[in-house]
């Protein structure tokens, strides 16, 4: 998977779990926290989200490094890039 | 037969419009089947019967806005036989029995202003904008043609600047939307929407009724997080436990020991409710909260808690809430969550007779068995009603509450 197939999975699970975002732009580099007022529930339903369309399994301690768009997208890379 | 009424969910609602009916006359109903969808302060909220049987005829018809207590539609129970003969008394018979009853509306439909067709509102925008008492048809898009927060917030900053001062229209925003009409101004300048208008009602109400008392006790939360992440660390990830679920457990075992703050209080005081329905304060996003209840929280374990709590949060943003889960609390958590505030000091919703505060999760110093350490932990406080209760049931509660917490794995 590229970086825009990532960039792809992790909008998709975005506005799967907060529908009503839809069409909000986005700020590449604010956390949902501080832009869209999620709170921890919906960080991890999200973080589910994205496991679910990418295959990537991530620990919970990694958490905190997919709560910005290019902080997740450099995440999953570097994830998808190494075999399991 | 018997009557299917429009429901009050909850002490602040006084009306809704029917959106939806999700059964047709003549389905067979179940009890607890969702048969119509209800627009309300809190949104669109499923509604359901309370018998079995089949539905009869339909008196409220898409579009309407009736008061609580309206009578939506009559419910034949199994059994009996269908009434041919006997039409509804305030309502003109319908033309031919075999014809499905049309109702004609006594008074108009008085549907949700809704923004001009031309403007594409995101929903979490248009949430927004209701909440400040923004006209929607009054705000510009951006240059995609789709008003987003973005433009919310500069039309609302636009419109306090002009609060301000007359010339004030210069917008600190950088957002190219256009400054608010002066047309959507009200005399008072912002209005609230209908969601906070509803809060301050309930609240008003519940200051106004019920003597609260309050009583906290700062918990070591450190076992319980310990033992979640051991536990999660062993766990697919998509059977991992959110901390809410093993506390919602602990809170619903210690409320089901402490029946003085669990229960309703109405005309003949209180009554105390036999299992704990779980009011989870969840906050909406753009503005407002809503508290549905997780039912019978006191017989599920953490497993079941969590996917209950998924599904009440996936509802509360993007699906719908059902009537059983809007009137059904028999108490209410309030949980700040992280990056919030250390305490909070919660008024209760009326009827139930308590509600119970988290504050974030912090490190702090801990003395214990004369050493210091530092432990996560979590300020909880109990609102309680003292024409029901005092302090002490309270304090008991919360001593209850900290020793399930010291021994997670027995939740």
């Amino acid at each position: 998977m590229n970086a825009d197939n990532y960039e792809t999975s992790i909008k998709a699970a975005l506005y799967s779990v907060a529908p009503d975002l839809a069409a909000e732009p986005l700020d590449a580099d604010a956390r949902y926290r501080d832009q869209f007022e999620f709170d921890s529930m919906d960080l991890l339903r999200f973080i589910l989200e994205v496991h679910r369309l990418t295959g990537i399994d991530i620990p919970e301690s990694d958490y905190r490094q997919l709560e910005t768009l290019n902080s997740g997208v450099a995440y999953l890379r570097s994830k998808g890039a190494q075999p399991d | 037969m018997s009557e299917f009424r429009m429901p009050s969910l909850g002490a602040d609602m006084d009306a809704g419009t029917l959106v939806e009916w999700m059964k047709q006359p003549g389905e067979r109903v179940q009890r607890g089947d969702a048969i119509a969808a209800v627009e309300t302060q809190k949104g669109a909220i499923e509604i359901e019967v309370f018998e079995n049987g089949v539905l009869e005829e339909i008196r409220v018809q898409v579009g309407e806005r009736v008061p609580v207590g309206t009578v939506l539609a009559i419910i034949r129970a199994e059994g009996e036989t269908p009434a041919a003969t006997s039409p509804p008394p305030t309502r003109a018979p319908p033309q031919t029995s075999a014809q499905r009853p049309t109702p004609t509306p006594t008074s108009a439909p008085t549907p949700t202003p809704a923004p001009r067709a031309a403007a594409k509102f995101t929903p979490v925008a248009l949430r927004r904008a209701r909440e400040l008492g923004l006209d929607p048809g009054s705000l510009a898009p951006a240059a995609d043609g789709v008003i987003g927060l973005r433009e919310v917030e500069a039309a609302q900053a636009a419109l306090a600047g002009r609060a301000t001062q007359a010339a004030g229209l210069a917008t600190q925003a950088a957002a190219p939307a256009a400054p608010a009409s002066p047309a959507s101004m009200t005399g008072r300048g912002i209005d609230l929407d209908e969601m906070r208008k509803a809060i301050a009602a309930a609240m008003a109400r519940s200051w106004r009724e019920i003597p609260h008392y309050f009583v906290s006790s700062t918990l070591d939360l450190s076992p319980m997080l310990d033992w979640l992440q051991k536990e999660n660390g062993q766990r697919p990830m998509a059977q991992r436990l959110h901390y809410a679920a093993p506390l919602i457990r602990a809170i619903a075992l210690a409320l089901k020991a402490t029946p003085v703050l669990n229960g309703h209080y109405g005309e003949h005081g209180f009554v105390p409710a036999a299992n704990v329905h779980l009011g989870i304060a969840i906050a909406m996003r753009g503005g407002g909260l809503i508290a549905p209840a997780i039912l019978d929280a006191d017989t599920l374990d953490p497993d079941t808690l969590m996917a209950r709590l998924n599904d009440l949060v996936a509802r509360v943003r993007g699906g719908r809430l059902r009537s059983s889960e809007l009137s059904a609390s028999t108490a209410t958590l309030t949980n700040l969550g992280e990056e919030t505030a250390d305490a909070v000091q919660p008024v209760i919703y009326p009827p139930q007779v308590a509600i119970i505060g988290c504050g974030q999760v912090i490190e702090r110093a801990w003395a214990q068995d004369d050493a210091l350490s530092a432990r996560r932990t979590m300020i909880v406080t109990v609102g309680g009603d003292h024409r029901v209760s005092d302090g002490r049931a309270a304090a008991k509660f919360l001593q209850r509450l900290a020793e399930s917490l010291r021994h997670p794995e027995r939740l």
